[in-house]
């Protein structure tokens, strides 16, 4: 063999090695960017992004992101997600906002193995008897968010509440988890109404039921532009002083805590993210993401991101087709903006320490901020019928 | 539950039907005089609100509370002038195809001018206290809506019921050929109705937007519970509007109060019920 064919197959071998070790992950984002949910897939994707940026250079390998609009639309999301996987040849998928897109694409992506990670939908199933050895969730579950919250209100010396929350799967649960809990803390529920999802503009009448259930307390679950609405008719009414306002984080998130003003001050929730959360890790994610964005990042965003940051430690570990990657996010743990964040592989689920916080007045005059109360245990979702750890 | 429960709970139930009032009747008349189905009122509602959102955090609450109606006259002028006219004589299926794609048209618009995220919107001082009524605090705001909408009940009633304008609006609602060959011209008057109707929707948008949130999809839902009304009081009459109103806000109120479970289906009920036994509505303009 002369010198050149030597060095020839020497640099083939070298280039095979290379390409071999750094591969390109296609990652397909399936995330509503039209309908009411755009605002939410806007900042995971920017959460997204921002982690791939942050943490890309702990893996040799590299990402290229394919995006595509769910509508929120159980149909659409699964259309969307059948190209990603078919077309585009993803391998993996990232999002879900909605727990309905959730539910009709969880068969397709467990029948053609490619792992998805989900980036916001929280409906129990999902990670409970629908479980999936290809679905991981970075966000949160329904009850994961409420369930510590009945203990605390409790502790708190509050023993009567009434409860509300639209009338669906994700209102249902977020509130059964509460209740359940608080109930076994010895609280007692004393009123427990849900309102028409979607179809209340006009909280009036529900707010005085709940001023004449005789509760100490009113615990409630809204989202979005109900969140709003209820949050500002609840202060109209008064009721805040004589009948403290608690509720699941989506009731005054930081993504729209400024449309509620000073109508949110001293309602205090339960979340697993707000920017005002106190360790190092946060504190250089939110400046980050302020200035990729100028704005602060909310709960959504911060899934975004602890997805990429989930993906690069896989990728990291040695995985990147579909199989290992789906096998390697089931294990992935690490210190995030959150703190202590890692995946429950006996249901794939998030395991994340849960914060109340109250809304509070920014001292700068700029809008409402978060004040942290306290920090509760990482909490670990029961198995729920999820077969994955036998 | 004692008196001022009952007394809170009948004022939140007017204070829901006024805000719904403002919104349909502008629909209603519309409707009556034109036969147009405007199914982008709701829209227009949405608009209102976001004008009102911007205006009163620059320039404060009294301000919105006049420009806004007015900035969506201004639309329905140009919606008018483009869209509507020519549709006139198009029936009404191709007339609830184009105003239904107008509803995503307008809500895209205001997605891309404003932005996904919502609004919010602060009180006047003057507006913001309570009073005590019965015992129980009631805010002075949902007094404000409930006076606003009575208020513009009577000045349309005595408008329509008293005046020369009234007197050949109702002619053209009762049959608009024969009002024109009285030299009542019609199309100037379906013009101007077009646009205090979608000047009342725009102040229905204002009013909302302090107690509810200023969404991109707001007027999608209001769209319905305002159809409700105007299918319960009957199309084309004020009379209609208001009791359709007044109806819809006092059977959803109480129905939270009493069947908490049902509260969403009973004015649905009601719907089909008024639909077997008048399917013309209550009050319909020509009987």
């Amino acid at each position: 063999m002369t010198v050149f064919t030597k060095t020839a197959v020497a640099t083939l071998v070298a280039g095979m090695a290379t390409t071999a070790a750094a591969e390109e992950i296609k990652v397909g984002i399936a995330l509503p960017y039209s309908g009411v949910y755009a605002s939410l897939g806007n900042d995971i994707e920017a959460g997204f992004r921002l982690g791939i940026e942050t943490f890309g250079a702990e893996t040799q390998d590299t990402f290229s992101i394919v995006t595509e609009d769910t509508e929120a639309k159980p149909p659409v999301g699964l259309a969307k997600v059948r190209k990603l996987v078919l077309q585009d040849e993803a391998d993996v998928i990232v999002g879900i906002v909605s727990s309905g897109v959730l539910g009709a694409i969880r068969d397709f992506v467990d029948g053609a193995e490619v792992p998805l990670i989900v980036a916001n939908a929280g409906n129990d199933e999902a990670t409970g008897e629908d479980c999936s050895a290809y679905i991981t969730r970075l966000s949160f579950s329904n009850s994961q968010v409420n369930r510590p919250m009945g203990q605390y209100l409790y502790d708190q010396g509050v023993r009567k509440v009434f409860t509300l929350a639209p009338d669906y799967a994700a209102g249902q649960q977020q509130i059964g988890a509460f209740t359940a809990a608080f109930e076994a803390a010895g609280g007692e529920i004393v009123g427990q109404e849900f309102t028409p999802f979607q179809q209340t503009q006009d909280f009036g009448p529900y707010l005085t039921n709940a001023r004449a259930s005789g509760a100490d307390a009113v615990y409630v679950f809204y989202a979005g532009g109900e969140a709003i609405s209820f949050v500002k008719q609840y202060d109209s009414f008064g009721l805040k002083a004589d009948l403290p306002l608690y509720g699941s984080g989506f009731l005054t998130s930081p993504l729209y805590v400024n449309a509620e003003g000073p109508a949110a001050e001293g309602v205090i929730t339960s979340g697993f993210y707000v920017p005002t959360i106190d360790n190092p890790e946060n504190a250089s994610f939110v400046a980050a993401f302020q200035a990729a964005n100028d704005r602060l990042p909310s709960e959504y965003a911060v899934a975004g991101y602890d997805a990429a940051h989930a993906l690069v430690q896989a990728s990291a570990g040695g995985a990147n087709d579909r199989a290992a990657l789906a096998d390697a996010l089931r294990n992935v743990s690490f210190a995030g903006p959150r703190g202590e964040t890692s995946i429950d592989p006996a249901t794939n689920n998030i395991v994340q320490p849960i914060y109340v916080y109250e809304s509070v007045a920014a001292a700068d005059g700029t809008g409402m901020t978060q004040k942290v109360v306290a920090q509760l245990d990482r909490e670990q979702d029961p198995a729920n019928g999820c077969t994955l750890a036998n | 539950m004692d008196i001022g429960f009952w007394l809170i709970q009948t004022l939140n139930a007017l204070q829901l039907s006024m805000l719904l009032f403002l919104l349909s009747v502008g629909l209603t008349v519309i409707f009556g005089l034109m036969h147009f189905v405007n199914l982008a009122h709701g829209a227009l509602y949405a608009f209102g609100a976001y004008v009102a959102a911007t205006v009163s955090a620059s320039l404060g609450y009294w301000p919105a509370l006049v420009l806004a109606p007015i900035a969506v006259a201004a639309i329905g002028f140009v919606l008018y002038a483009t869209l509507i006219r020519s549709m006139r004589k198009s029936g009404p299926m191709a007339q609830v195809l184009v105003t239904f794609g107008l509803i995503f048209a307008l809500l895209d618009l205001t997605r891309i001018l404003w932005g996904d995220l919502a609004l919010g919107m602060q009180l006047p001082q003057l507006l913001s206290g309570r009073v005590t009524l019965g015992g129980l605090g009631y805010p002075v705001y949902r007094l404000f809506i409930i006076a606003l909408g009575a208020a513009v009940f009577v000045t349309l009633a005595l408008v329509l019921g008293r005046t020369q304008i009234g007197a050949m609006i109702r002619a053209g609602v009762d049959n608009d050929e024969m009002a024109a060959c009285l030299g009542i011209n019609v199309e100037r008057l379906f013009f101007a109705v077009f646009c205090v109707g979608c000047a009342l929707a725009g102040l229905a948008g204002v009013v909302a937007a302090p107690i509810l949130s200023v969404t991109p999809d707001m007027g999608l839902q209001i769209l319905i519970p305002t159809l409700i009304v105007i299918v319960i009081g009957g199309l084309g009459s004020l009379k209609g509007a208001i009791t359709g109103s007044l109806i819809y806000g006092f059977v959803t109120t109480f129905g939270a109060v009493f069947l908490p479970g049902l509260a969403s289906i009973l004015i649905y009920a009601l719907l089909a019920l008024v639909l077997v036994v008048r399917p013309t509505g209550l009050f319909p303009a020509r009987g």
